[in-house]
């Protein structure tokens, strides 16, 4: 039904992101898909890595972990933006149509009052693709 | 590991590396422990995401707090004290704040023809983010899009006045406030006086004054791999001790020049704005209307400040770029057009000519002007340029340093000797050859409005006269927001996004209570007065500048 799943993550908060890295292993598995994990970072040095390119390694290191764990096949996408928070819907929707994926599983929080004016990237996502989208509730 | 394919950053064998990366082709990055972000305080309480530097947060904060009591509070008592503070400062420090200045202009210029202007920011394959009128735009509005508004018709016309009068002697010091010798009863000669001295404050110096902040920035981020922020600028003087203290004390200092900076022009901006809004369509001027002008720009700035860099304060500043080349164009058409035509290359001219002596920071005759005007000018454009000197330097990713100087330097002071010979020189020309003196006599904020009723169509070039002026204040209070979170995070230019509306809505909220409360001009006085230690920082960025392109790798 799917043959390629995207995953947005940030490296930051892997930990919190756990359970939609989780699901997606187990959407690929049931599926043969080929999972993609993506993120969108900043251009200019930040806490994890100084350059966009050790970003990019980083995420290529952790895809292939991902990969060897469940044994299935991934690949990593970096984007980067001057103003990665406030360009990250529109980052991961153009990822969507770059890597051709079929299925989105991402983490997104609870809803919340701040969410009328700073809306959630997981519902600004689901709202603006024709391509599935699973969203993954974590308590923050 | 070298990591010499950049463009393939997918692929799913990519081996694992414990060393940096260098960035786009090949850089030298600073080794460093420190982690950007180490330092930073993070929670998450009442459903909010807070991502800031613990240190220069709460104590920016409580600083803007402080001076914000102490202003409203014992106005009478500060007032005259930052009024001292700054008459010291350009009356005794002003040869530093010239000298310095031309420091600024002669490294940014002869960097442009060194073989370092070749060096990439960002690595050597590094791309730009922007399109040249997107970033031009930015550049332009975050630097003095604000100021040329309201300057461009009463600074040329000053001078004009000041130098037809001829000099002045008391007690063997010159009373009058003419640049250089004046050109007593010579119309022409004043007018290329007048002009030269306008060009000179809003030419290569300020913009000079930005390049070289916002060069050692871009440098010491996006080549040397250190945090977006000012003390970032100190490392090849200060190593490691820049992650301290010292760093601290710069780092706030730019929150607060920037803060205020931006708080007092939003307060001062809006009563003339509003003063505007009486003049041309009969609004009452009052408290209520400032106020109601300071919220609509404020809610505005929120909604760019969310929207973020590409999609908000792009947007808006190519739409000013649009505005004011449509302004520019019609007060060239229908103005004097053969006499502005002849006028730019006369006065780029009389710009070069008077350029040494205006700029001569030792044994003025002119104290006056080189103290009231000049020193001011520098002082003022210095507390900016940790501001517009990030902004810039965040912006410029992936250009060459010759081209990042040529377009923060070169393009924009020609854009202002276009500018000021349009608008000051049609004002000039409608007292010499039609002898209207209602510009002259006219109100600071009003001069603009005054000299475009002379001319067809005042009430649509007036209304755009005040859309510019808004928008130029959102597009100033938008990048200010985000210039200021980032500072505060730490360096992050990822914080969470309730951060950047707190500083913008903080601004608004100041510039109300001063206004409300009175003080502005007094709290206005205070940011130049920043303009002094930013100077000495300036002087170190130069350092860095020379030290880090030095470093870099050329083939």
């Amino acid at each position: 039904m799917f043959k390629k799943i995207m995953v947005p993550v940030d490296l930051a908060h892997a930990a919190l992101l756990q359970p939609s890295i989780d699901l997606a292993a187990d959407l690929a598995k049931r599926y043969q898909a080929e999972t993609c994990y993506v993120s969108v970072t900043a251009n200019t040095p930040g806490a994890l890595a100084r350059t966009p390119e050790e970003y990019a390694q980083k995420l290529a290191a952790f895809a292939k972990e991902q990969g060897e764990l469940h044994g299935q096949e991934v690949s990593s996408r970096v984007i980067t933006s001057p103003d990665p928070v406030a360009d990250m819907d529109d980052a991961i929707l153009q990822a969507i149509h770059d890597t051709g994926a079929d299925l989105v599983v991402m983490s997104t929080h609870l809803p919340r009052r701040l969410d009328v004016v700073v809306p959630s990237n997981g519902g600004k996502v689901a709202t603006h693709t024709d391509v599935s989208v699973f969203l993954v509730r974590h308590r923050d | 590991m070298e990591n010499d394919s950049p463009n393939t950053p997918s692929g799913k064998d990519a081996p694992v590396s414990d060393g940096v990366p260098k960035p786009e082709g090949p850089a030298n990055l600073i080794d460093t422990d420190y982690v950007i972000g180490q330092d930073n305080v993070t929670a998450s309480r009442f459903g909010l995401d807070v991502d800031l530097h613990g240190k220069v947060f709460s104590i920016s904060a409580l600083t803007i707090l402080f001076f914000v009591f102490i202003t409203l509070a014992l106005q009478d008592q500060v007032e005259p004290i930052f009024d001292a503070v700054f008459a010291y400062l350009t009356g005794n420090m002003s040869w530093f704040f010239l000298l310095a200045a031309n420091i600024f202009v002669i490294l940014a210029v002869g960097l442009i023809f060194t073989p370092l202007g070749k060096i990439r920011i960002g690595g050597a394959h590094a791309t730009p983010d922007f399109s040249y009128t997107g970033w031009f735009a930015m550049l332009f509005a975050a630097g003095m899009g604000i100021g040329l508004m309201f300057y461009g018709v009463s600074e040329p016309l000053t001078h004009f006045g000041t130098a037809l009068g001829g000099t002045s002697m008391e007690n063997g010091a010159r009373t009058d406030w003419a640049p250089l010798a004046a050109a007593a009863g010579d119309s022409d000669g004043a007018l290329s006086l007048a002009m030269a001295a306008t060009i000179f404050h809003w030419g290569l110096h300020p913009w000079g004054i930005y390049a070289v902040v916002a060069l050692a920035l871009a440098l010491f981020s996006f080549n040397k791999g250190l945090p977006l922020t000012m003390r970032s600028i100190f490392y090849p003087i200060l190593g490691e001790r820049i992650w301290g203290w010292p760093g601290h004390v710069i780092d706030i200092l730019a929150v607060f020049a920037t803060l205020f900076g931006l708080a007092t022009s939003l307060g001062l901006g809006a009563s003339q704005a509003s003063a505007g809004l009486a003049f041309l369509f009969g609004i009452p001027d009052n408290d209520v209307t400032m106020v109601l002008l300071i919220v609509g720009i404020s809610a505005v700035a929120l909604l760019s400040v969310l929207a973020g860099v590409d999609k908000g304060v792009q947007r808006l500043s190519q739409l000013n770029m649009v505005l004011a080349f449509l302004l520019l164009a019609f007060v060239i058409a229908v103005g004097p057009t053969l006499a502005i035509a002849t006028g730019f290359f006369e006065n780029l001219g009389a710009y070069l000519v008077h350029l040494p002596a205006l700029s001569m920071p030792f044994g003025r005759e002119d104290a006056n002007f080189s103290q009231g005007w000049t020193a001011f000018y520098w002082a003022w454009w210095i507390s900016w340029s940790p501001f517009v000197g990030m902004f810039i330097a965040r912006v410029s990713r992936g250009r060459s340093v010759r081209e990042f100087l040529i377009a923060v330097l070169l393009v924009p002071s020609l854009v202002s000797v276009l500018w000021m010979t349009a608008f000051g020189g049609t004002a000039i020309d409608q007292v010499i050859t039609d002898n209207f003196q209602g510009v002259k006599d006219a109100a600071l904020e009003l001069q603009l409005f005054t000299m475009l009723g002379q001319l067809p169509l005042t009430s649509i070039t007036s209304f755009v006269g005040i859309v510019l002026v808004m928008v130029f204040f959102i597009t100033s209070s938008d990048s200010g927001s985000l210039v200021i979170d980032s500072i505060t995070a730490g360096g992050k230019v990822d914080a969470p996004k309730p951060q950047r509306m707190f500083w913008a809505i903080i601004e608004g909220v100041i510039a109300i209570a001063l206004l409300l409360g009175g003080g502005l001009a007094a709290l206005q006085t205070a940011v130049i007065t920043t303009g002094l230690p930013f100077t000495l920082v300036l002087v170190a960025a130069c350092y860095a500048i020379i030290k880090g392109l030095l470093s870099e790798p050329r083939d």
